[in-house]
């Protein structure tokens, strides 16, 4: 939203510049992100999509630039404040990086454990509640992560990235590998979550679909910069990737 | 007739307190119930004595902040007291927390989940005999690939089809053989020092320092050369085979082999086997002659056993036999390693985890087996009398 400085930016981005060996991946790249919206990421292949996540979540040392998540620069924190703010995100990684060696309950119980001193009887029933907010039922509670399907799985992480209520999540690539019908009731999942709980959504994806079903705007990665703007307006830029991106067969298909 | 008080400390963030008319109980909630306080509000929560008033309200219209851990408190209250027979009128909430409280209410019915405890004395029996069935299959399968093994191996001696694929054959013994050189050396040479040390040390006591080098020659010769460069090659060759084959079929190459119409036997199997069993041999003799230079090494530091001595001293206590025994045991150990390291690489599930998993296994299995395999040459040639 141009000119929206009335609203919070829950997070900033200043002048982030990543890149591997030679080669620039993202060249001072500015973006905010509004406390309550949904927020899509997209790019070819290889224009760092994931590493601009990953950079925001601090899992990946940038070259330069700032990233402030809820008004703290995450750069130079100690472990206390960086765990205050851990708190209060939750992450979906691409094949939900469950742990293997638990069962699905325990897997959505180990933030709890961590950052809590809930008994664990009030555990399980948040467990049980996550599961249900997320549509898994009691009996993928005890499996582990390998009995489950892509779909479930991808369910059983967000459950977990929920489990301390978080203020935003992220998801890397929510979709993928999901037949249309489960990406379809993903979409609407990840909808109904963000209206209930009031999150702030930040998602890297390649789905036009669910672009379109659940964003309010969209950050499009190209030329090492990011363009950022609701789909409506993106498809009026005159950028050739872009006008191939949403007006291709598939965008169109989507619209 | 209203008793209000505080159930939890008034500088809380999250606090509620309980009014009592005769026939209405009612809980106030106030503050911020978020999952950070819900630990406190839980105990505080299941304490609440509800009296016998008939009909109760839940009122979180004060609530500053609320999230869907401390929504569920407020609903499993509800349940609860109208598990107890009181009725309950619908929660009072902001209009903003209308959709979460609808969430956690209603499409919210299912327990608790269950957390099995693995430290049970129940949980450790059945693990045992999961083990044990584990055990017996995992005998069973091993003993059914040998059969199939050795039905292609002799198929492809006795009916070459051209299916041997020297080429990759060529690669293993290259990789399992002459780049092991190095490592199987330098330890049997230790191994002949160590040796010749410890019996010398032994022998002294009975003038007998000579008998050193019989000690050497028999032991390594017979035994220990075979014996160490098997379970070097375990560690080294059977786990690479376990490995390489494991994340070629995570990778579902093995499927795409198959559907090809290659024999996966043929072009993977095969090669380690035959691979292994020709260099095997020659490591064993070559860790056999290292052995013996660093007991001919220790020999002449410690005991001043020249090398001529040393020599004419060996050829006595060791026959070409005491030899052959040991060197004939290097291909059936060769066997049995490479078919551990390419059966367990082909249980490998789909997943990355389970090819550490399997690794392992193979190299424990092998070297179990070299050593059971080894005691039962030994009390085979005792009988046969070599």
């Amino acid at each position: 939203m141009p000119g929206g400085s009335e609203k919070e930016a829950i997070i900033k981005v200043r002048g982030l510049v990543n890149g591997f060996g030679d080669q620039l991946l993202h060249d001072h790249i500015d973006l905010d992100v509004y406390r309550g919206e949904v927020l899509g990421v997209v790019g070819g292949s290889g224009t760092g999509k994931s590493v601009l996540l990953r950079s925001i979540i601090g899992l990946n040392e940038f070259r330069a630039g700032t990233v402030e998540v809820f008004g703290t620069d995450t750069a130079n924190l100690n472990e206390a404040h960086m765990r205050e703010i851990e708190m209060r995100w939750g992450v979906l990684f691409q094949e939900g990086a469950l742990f293997s060696s638990q069962t699905i309950a325990e897997n959505i119980q180990v933030p709890l454990r961590e950052y809590t001193k809930m008994s664990q009887e009030l555990m399980n029933e948040i467990a049980s509640m996550k599961l249900s907010l997320v549509g898994l039922d009691e009996t993928a509670a005890s499996k582990h992560p390998s009995e489950l399907s892509g779909g479930m799985k991808k369910r059983a992480g967000l459950a977990r990235a929920l489990a301390l209520d978080p203020d935003i999540v992220f998801l890397d690539e929510p979709t993928a590998g999901l037949d249309p019908i489960s990406a379809n009731m993903f979409d609407e999942l990840v909808k109904d979550l963000q209206q209930s709980l009031n999150l702030t959504v930040f998602m890297v994806t390649h789905d036009l679909d669910t672009l379109r079903a659940t964003t309010d705007r969209i950050a499009v990665l190209v030329d090492k910069k990011i363009i950022v703007g609701p789909i409506d307006e993106l498809r009026k830029n005159p950028h050739p990737w872009i006008q191939e991106y949403f007006s291709g067969p598939r965008g169109r298909a989507a619209a | 007739m209203s008793t209000a008080h505080d159930a939890t400390p008034s500088d809380a963030r999250a606090r509620f307190r309980m009014e009592r008319k005769p026939r209405l109980l009612r809980l106030v909630a106030e503050g911020q119930w978020t999952t950070k306080d819900a630990a406190k509000l839980d105990v505080a929560l299941r304490g609440i004595d509800v009296g016998d008033a008939v009909d109760a309200e839940i009122d979180g219209t004060g609530l500053e902040k609320l999230d869907s851990a401390g929504a569920w408190l407020l609903v499993r209250t509800k349940r609860e007291w109208e598990g107890k027979g009181k009725r309950v009128a619908p929660i009072a909430l902001a209009e903003m927390y209308g959709s979460l409280i609808h969430s956690v209410e209603h499409e919210h019915t299912a327990p608790p989940v269950v957390i099995h405890n693995r430290h049970t004395l129940e949980a450790f029996v059945t693990r045992i005999g999961k083990a044990t069935i584990h055990g017996a299959k995992q005998g069973l399968g091993i003993l059914g690939y040998l059969g199939r093994v050795t039905v292609e191996v002799t198929e492809a001696i006795y009916h070459p089809r051209g299916n041997l694929r020297v080429a990759a054959l060529v690669h293993q013994v290259e990789e399992t053989g002459i780049n092991a050189l190095p490592i199987v050396g330098l330890l049997s040479f230790l191994i002949g020092i160590v040796l010749a040390y410890q019996g010398a040390d032994q022998l002294k006591r009975f003038g007998a320092e000579v008998f050193t080098i019989n000690l050497l020659g028999v032991g390594l010769l017979r035994e220990l050369g075979g014996l160490v460069t098997a379970i070097i090659v375990a560690g080294r060759s059977g786990s690479a085979f376990t490995a390489q084959i494991g994340s070629m079929r995570v990778n579902q190459e093995i499927d795409a082999m198959q559907t090809i119409g290659i024999n996966t036997v043929d072009a993977l199997v095969l090669p380690r086997i035959i691979g292994l069993v020709i260099a095997l041999p020659f490591l064993t003799f070559y860790a056999d002659i290292m052995g013996l230079i660093g007991g001919a090494v220790m020999c002449y530091f410690d005991l001043g056993i020249t090398i001529p001595v040393f020599m004419r001293q060996l050829q006595e206590a060791v026959s070409v036999n005491t030899f052959m025994v040991g060197l004939i045991k290097a291909p059936v150990f060769a066997f049995i390693i490479s078919l551990v390291g390419c059966y367990e690489g082909l249980q490998v599930e789909s997943n990355a985890a389970s090819v550490g998993r399997l690794t392992t296994r193979s190299v424990v299995e092998s070297i179990f087996l070299v050593i059971v395999l080894d005691a039962g040459f030994s009390i085979m040639f005792s009988i046969i009398g070599i």
